[in-house]
């Protein structure tokens, strides 16, 4: 990811900061300028949200492929998350075994390492899945 | 009154038992264990650095109060992830204070967190900030082999300084500063070098019992008066020792030495110990709390319970002891894995 990117990021990739429609309530993240149900009634209403950092598994999978970034988690787990606030969200499980895991399972946001450019470059920081 | 308004801590869960990094260098565990006073130390997942442990005690602290005018951040460690790139910039966006804030990093060895503390107390007395965030927060290096593999470890406390809700007023804070050589890293190096049985008398010893001595004498109370005390835990023994020539009693001590579990987590030391206080505190306890950093310096706090600990929500974030017995223990491989301690290709 480049750096101009990554910076213009952060809000979603830090805190969980996605976007509410002030006409139906529903909770979009990664944010959305448009509800996909209320279209013209949102534009340009569409009001920052940041969610609650809790939910439950609602899929996961196990990757063994060899991706070098993740080398030193491997295998490491994906899991879809369905949050308290509504969204599905994609990201890693850590902190735990894969044998371990189970839909359903409630888990927790948190703040860890995602990867770094080089040994010299920037290290891209956002969230991952604990369990709870 | 300034004083602690919210706090929180955060452990890694991962741990390594001395027994097994004992297996590896040919040491007997049961020569360290009672050498030292250290079972098991906390090892950062692959995914954890000083910024993300920082960020995880701030929001514990977070969860149980809501800072409502943080104006300054300020991040103590000697692991920060960059050499050059405050963890300060990382920590106060991920939780939601930038940019309206001052913010830096501090090291000095084990007590960057309570400089820290110190200089929000100073500020919010000053009046230039409502409230101000203090945190001490390590993933420490211990080379393979040296007997500070035994102990060097990961963790952190968070706390908000301010003066309107205060849980825990500090009424006094004591400092000592010399040139004492008996623990450094010098820049780009991997590890740190120490001064064997220097870092011992002339280094932790002198400092922690002076200021403690000091700090008791401008506030004119006494061992007896203490409710609970807490010195800086580079293992088991040296703040078990300290506590007995003041003359603590091991009843006042017990909540806050954490390292025969977890290690020494270096600028999260103390204030970690101090955090496992207040989970259990309540209102009227006093608590000496004497940080101490290679270099050398000491700083000591004299603190009370407010009856506002009464309103405060505990509960809202995971105990230190919690946290503590939360373990999942690895071998040494997976070590030297987590903490990047082998040689990669290109």
């Amino acid at each position: 990811m480049t750096i101009p990117r990554f910076w213009r990021e952060f809000e979603h990739r830090y805190r969980l900061v996605g976007t509410k429609c002030p006409s139906c309530g529903r909770v979009y993240f990664p944010p959305r300028d448009v509800c996909p149900y209320c279209h013209r009634e949102s534009v340009g209403k569409m009001k920052k949200y940041e969610l609650k950092p809790t939910g439950k598994i609602y899929s996961y999978t196990v990757v063994h492929q060899d991706v070098p970034d993740f080398k030193f988690i491997k295998p490491y787990i994906m899991v879809l998350v369905e949050m308290d606030d509504g969204p599905k969200i994609t990201g890693q499980l850590t902190d735990i075994e894969p044998e371990e895991v189970k839909i359903g399972m409630p888990v927790k946001a948190v703040f860890r390492r995602i990867r770094e450019e080089s040994a010299s470059g920037i290290i891209e920081y956002g969230y991952k899945f604990v369990p709870l | 009154m300034v004083g602690i308004v919210t706090y929180g801590s955060y452990i890694p869960r991962y741990r390594i038992k001395v027994e097994e990094i004992a297996r590896v260098w040919g040491e007997d565990p049961e020569d360290i264990k009672n050498g030292l006073y250290i079972y098991s130390k906390s090892v950062p997942g692959p995914d954890e650095d000083t910024a993300t442990i920082s960020v995880e005690a701030l929001r514990n602290a977070m969860a149980r109060k809501r800072p409502i005018g943080v104006g300054a951040v300020y991040v103590g460690s000697e692991s920060h992830p960059y050499a050059v790139k405050p963890t300060a910039t990382i920590v106060a966006e991920a939780a939601g204070l930038a940019p309206e804030v001052t913010a830096a990093d501090y090291e000095f060895a084990c007590k960057a967190g309570t400089a820290a503390m110190q200089t929000v107390m100073g500020m919010v007395k000053s009046g230039m900030i409502r409230e101000g965030v203090a945190i001490g927060a390590d993933t420490s290096q211990g080379a393979p082999g040296d007997a500070l593999e035994f102990s060097a470890a990961a963790g952190g406390t968070a706390f908000v300084i301010g003066n309107e809700n205060v849980i825990a007023e500090i009424k006094a804070t004591y400092s000592i500063t010399t040139d004492t050589p008996d623990f450094w890293r010098r820049e780009g190096q991997d590890y740190p070098r120490h001064g064997g049985r220097f870092t011992g008398e002339p280094a932790y010893f002198r400092h922690v019992l002076d200021t403690s001595r000091k700090i008791m004498e401008i506030m004119k109370t006494k061992p007896e008066d203490y409710t609970y005390a807490v010195f800086h835990q580079p293992n088991g023994k040296f703040p078990s020792r300290a506590a007995k020539i003041l003359g603590f009693k091991e009843s006042q001590i017990k909540q806050g030495l954490i390292v025969p579990y977890i290690g020494n987590t270096y600028s999260g030391s103390m204030i970690t110990g101090l955090s496992a206080i207040l989970d259990i505190s309540k209102p009227g306890d006093r608590i000496l709390a004497v940080s101490f950093g290679s270099g050398a310096g000491s700083d000591a706090f004299h603190i009370e319970i407010t009856n506002e600990m009464e309103n405060f929500r505990r509960e809202n974030a995971p105990a230190v002891w919690n946290q503590i017995e939360r373990a999942k223990y690895i071998d040494y491989a997976y070590y030297a894995k987590f903490k990047k301690k082998i040689k990669m290709g290109e």
